[in-house]
């Protein structure tokens, strides 16, 4: 008996383990080792253990003692693993633009002399500038700031002083702001857009209606790939919208639609469309008909019940379409990539720069968490500003 | 309840099970990756097949445009998907230091004599010299741009230009159109007025660039009139004007060449087939055929010294165009890469 009581118990749990294995395997797992990933530093620490523990005893400013050196040298001979080396230094060159010819050079001179002192600072003479042994020295701890620090545009000074970085260097915040700008935007048209639509729908019967959902879900169904080749072929300089244009004598010079801002708006507005008419007409369906003719016959303007009655009982569709909307929109990649110019390229763009081209990991992370953190607080304050409205109501 | 539990478990049974035998399955054939386009086209049909046709086994073939990133993602992830990569002279550097890529045993290959010294690595085997070079329509201007102070002139040549995106090559182009002589150049953009020259001569020319990633954009925005110079590698302008009749014409001078490499990488599940593979490619006999459909060098002397002359004409290795061209130097953008990058991509983005 007492096994059926526990199957009856367990029952419900087991049933959402698979969902919440789910969850942990492929949302908070990935999350934790990115959030590891953009403050973890041990390429260098972990095959410089000697030189660590002599490294405190370097001011930091003359060329480097007899003892850090020797360190240095032994724990180059003790790192056998290629992979972690070039981790090793690749994390240096980063830090100080020269370290990898200066490393390759000194590793091979450590392979050649497996034992003795070796000379560092007449094997190159970079060996004999501190900036090069700042670089190591400021690489030891294991975890590290600077990937957060830059993704936000700043970085520390030699004394350890948080300042600005200078600017000609990186623009990340400018473009945090471009992607929320752009989003933003978007989420405006479709609320424009999809507003009258989704009106339009639920007052339509019959064929008509079927058809007016229908070209709100095609797309849907659609690769999100296709729809924005698609806008490339119509918004084009030879394209369909500006031959037609040019046809009709309506303009005499093509529009520029393509590689610019413009563009990125209307193929974004268009493929974010059925995330707001959809929430937005299922809550139009939920609001009684005849609530417009009642404000009618009390007198009030058509405007006035909308504005005083539809548009206040419709507002959580609303507010659910700008927020998918909106969140959808922060992340785009593909559209911008197509359409947009170098000047339209939002965050995401510069992620996946960092991950697949210059390899850096730590900064591909860093941006994404603050691209993360941003937008919970957005989140917060729209959950914020949503219930007071509930509560006023 | 107690049914569906034990259907539930089944289920989840069966599915785990599928997943490890799939997970077990078929071997993954050989699997090479190029650059696509033309280049990739020929490559399939004097190297690929022939040699899959010799081995008895199959082959994948994939292509890609490059960076670093890419391959140390493979590694990271495992045991890559790739088997022999053509990477360019940078990504062979670092990867071969940071041992992405397996060692190449050269008595395997057999050909190290014959080859040009700089062809020859202990992680890749030369796969043909390109060069990055101004290109334009020969039927649209007559008299077209002879330097890199042209490609900046748009009042004598009015139009768009097209520059590959990214830091490297363009800094050297706009230094060469502010006059610093070829000798020069890396001496001056080791330099941090060199750079901020670079970038500065780059700001005059920003508003009429048009960027280009894959090697196919820039010949296609000439073809369409959207650009009148662009910055193209040579294989593709005769390519094009061999299989679409155009006039497009490269300048020489001032071009800049550099070789890109087949390396194996680390761990590759046909790592052995994959050195069978470069070996093949590498044979002068092999070799001598991929000029006749693409118009790039090749590292193997005894090749190379095969060429018909009308051919021989429009490759970066021969003589004349040699002489006038400047070799990339990989030693200054393995060290300065990641600085000089992340400066371009902020000054793009502004």
């Amino acid at each position: 008996m007492s096994g059926k009581s526990f199957l009856q118990k367990s029952g419900p749990l087991l049933l959402v383990a698979p969902l919440f294995l789910f969850i942990c395997l492929f949302f908070i797992w990935p999350l934790g080792s990115v959030l590891t990933q953009s403050v973890s530093d041990n390429a260098v620490a972990r095959l410089l253990p000697e030189t660590a523990k002599v490294a405190s005893s370097w001011d930091g400013q003359s060329a480097p003692a007899e003892g850090l050196q020797a360190a240095f040298v032994t724990d180059l001979r003790a790192a056998t693993d290629e992979q972690a080396v070039g981790d090793m230094v690749r994390r240096l060159n980063s830090a100080q633009s020269g370290f990898r010819t200066l490393m390759s050079k000194t590793l091979k001179a450590v392979q050649d002399k497996p034992e003795g002192p070796i000379d560092l600072v007449a094997l190159d003479r970079k060996w004999s500038q501190p900036q090069y042994w700042k670089a190591i020295t400021d690489a030891l701890s294991p975890t590290t700031d600077r990937y957060l620090l830059a993704a936000v545009d700043l970085m520390r000074n030699d004394a350890g002083e948080i300042i600005s970085q200078p600017p000609k260097q990186t623009i990340n915040v400018a473009i945090f702001g471009r992607t929320f700008w752009i989003s933003a935007t978007v989420t405006i048209f479709c609320v424009l857009l999809g507003y009258p639509y989704a009106l339009l729908i639920t007052v339509a019967t019959g064929w008509k209606k079927q058809a007016l959902l229908a070209a709100v879900l095609l797309p849907l169904w659609t690769s999100l790939l296709v729809r924005t080749a698609a806008w490339f072929i119509l918004l084009q300089e030879q394209g369909l919208i500006n031959s037609a244009l040019m046809d009709l004598n309506i303009i005499a010079d093509p529009l520029a639609l393509i590689f610019n801002r413009t563009g990125v708006i209307i193929a974004m507005t268009h493929v974010s469309l059925p995330m707001m008419v959809l929430p937005i007409y299922s809550v139009l369906l939920t609001i009684p008909k005849n609530l417009m003719p009642a404000a009618a016959s009390l007198g009030a303007h058509p405007l006035r019940a909308f504005v005083r009655v539809l548009l206040p009982l419709s507002f959580g569709g609303i507010a659910a379409g700008s927020l998918l909307v909106f969140m959808s929109a922060i992340g785009y990649y593909i559209t911008p990539a197509l359409i947009g110019g170098a000047g339209d390229q939002m965050i995401s763009s510069f992620i996946a720069f960092h991950a697949q081209n210059s390899g850096n990991w730590g900064m591909a992370s860093a941006l994404g968490i603050v691209l993360l953190v941003v937008t919970i607080i957005l989140y917060a304050v729209y959950e914020r500003l949503a219930t007071q409205r509930e509560r006023s109501a | 309840m107690k049914n569906l539990f034990k259907t539930a478990a089944f289920g989840m049974f069966a599915l785990a099970s599928t997943a490890l035998v799939a997970g077990q399955a078929n071997a993954r054939d050989l699997t090479i990756v190029g650059w696509g386009g033309v280049a990739q086209a020929a490559q399939s049909d004097v190297y690929f097949k022939p040699f899959s046709q010799k081995s008895g086994k199959p082959f994948l073939e994939e292509s890609w445009d490059g960076g670093y990133g890419v391959l140390q993602a493979k590694m990271k992830a495992g045991s890559p998907n790739w088997d022999v990569v053509q990477v360019e002279a940078e990504e062979l550097a670092l990867g071969c230091a940071d041992g992405l890529y397996e060692k190449l045993d050269w008595d395997k290959i057999g050909v190290k004599d014959e080859f040009l010294p700089e062809a020859v690595n202990e992680c890749g085997a030369g796969v043909y010299y390109w060069s990055l070079a101004m290109g334009y329509d020969g039927d649209k201007l007559n008299d077209g741009p002879k330097n890199w102070v042209d490609f900046w002139d748009t009042t004598k040549f009015p139009g768009k230009r097209s520059l590959r995106k990214g830091a490297k090559y363009n800094l050297e182009f706009a230094l060469l159109a502010d006059g610093v002589k070829p000798a020069e150049l890396y001496d001056v953009l080791s330099t941090d007025e060199g750079v901020d020259r670079a970038f500065k001569k780059l700001d005059e020319l920003k508003p009429n660039i048009v960027w280009w990633e894959a090697g196919a954009q820039p010949v296609q925005y000439l073809a369409s009139g959207e650009v009148s110079i662009a910055a193209v590698y040579n294989g593709r302008v005769t390519g094009i004007n061999k299989a679409e009749g155009k006039n497009f014409k490269l300048v020489w001078p001032e071009s800049m060449y550099a070789i890109d490499s087949w390396v194996i990488l680390k761990g590759a599940e046909n790592k052995d087939a994959a050195l069978d593979f470069i070996a093949f490619a590498s044979q002068a006999e092999n070799q001598a055929k991929l000029p006749l459909k693409v118009d790039y060098g090749m590292p193997n002397k005894k090749a190379a010294a095969t060429i018909p002359p009308e051919i021989d004409a429009n490759l970066p290795t021969y003589p004349d165009n040699l002489k006038q061209a400047i070799p990339l130097n990989v030693d200054f953008w393995i060290d300065n890469s990641e600085a000089l990058t992340a400066r371009f991509n902020a000054w793009l983005a502004q």
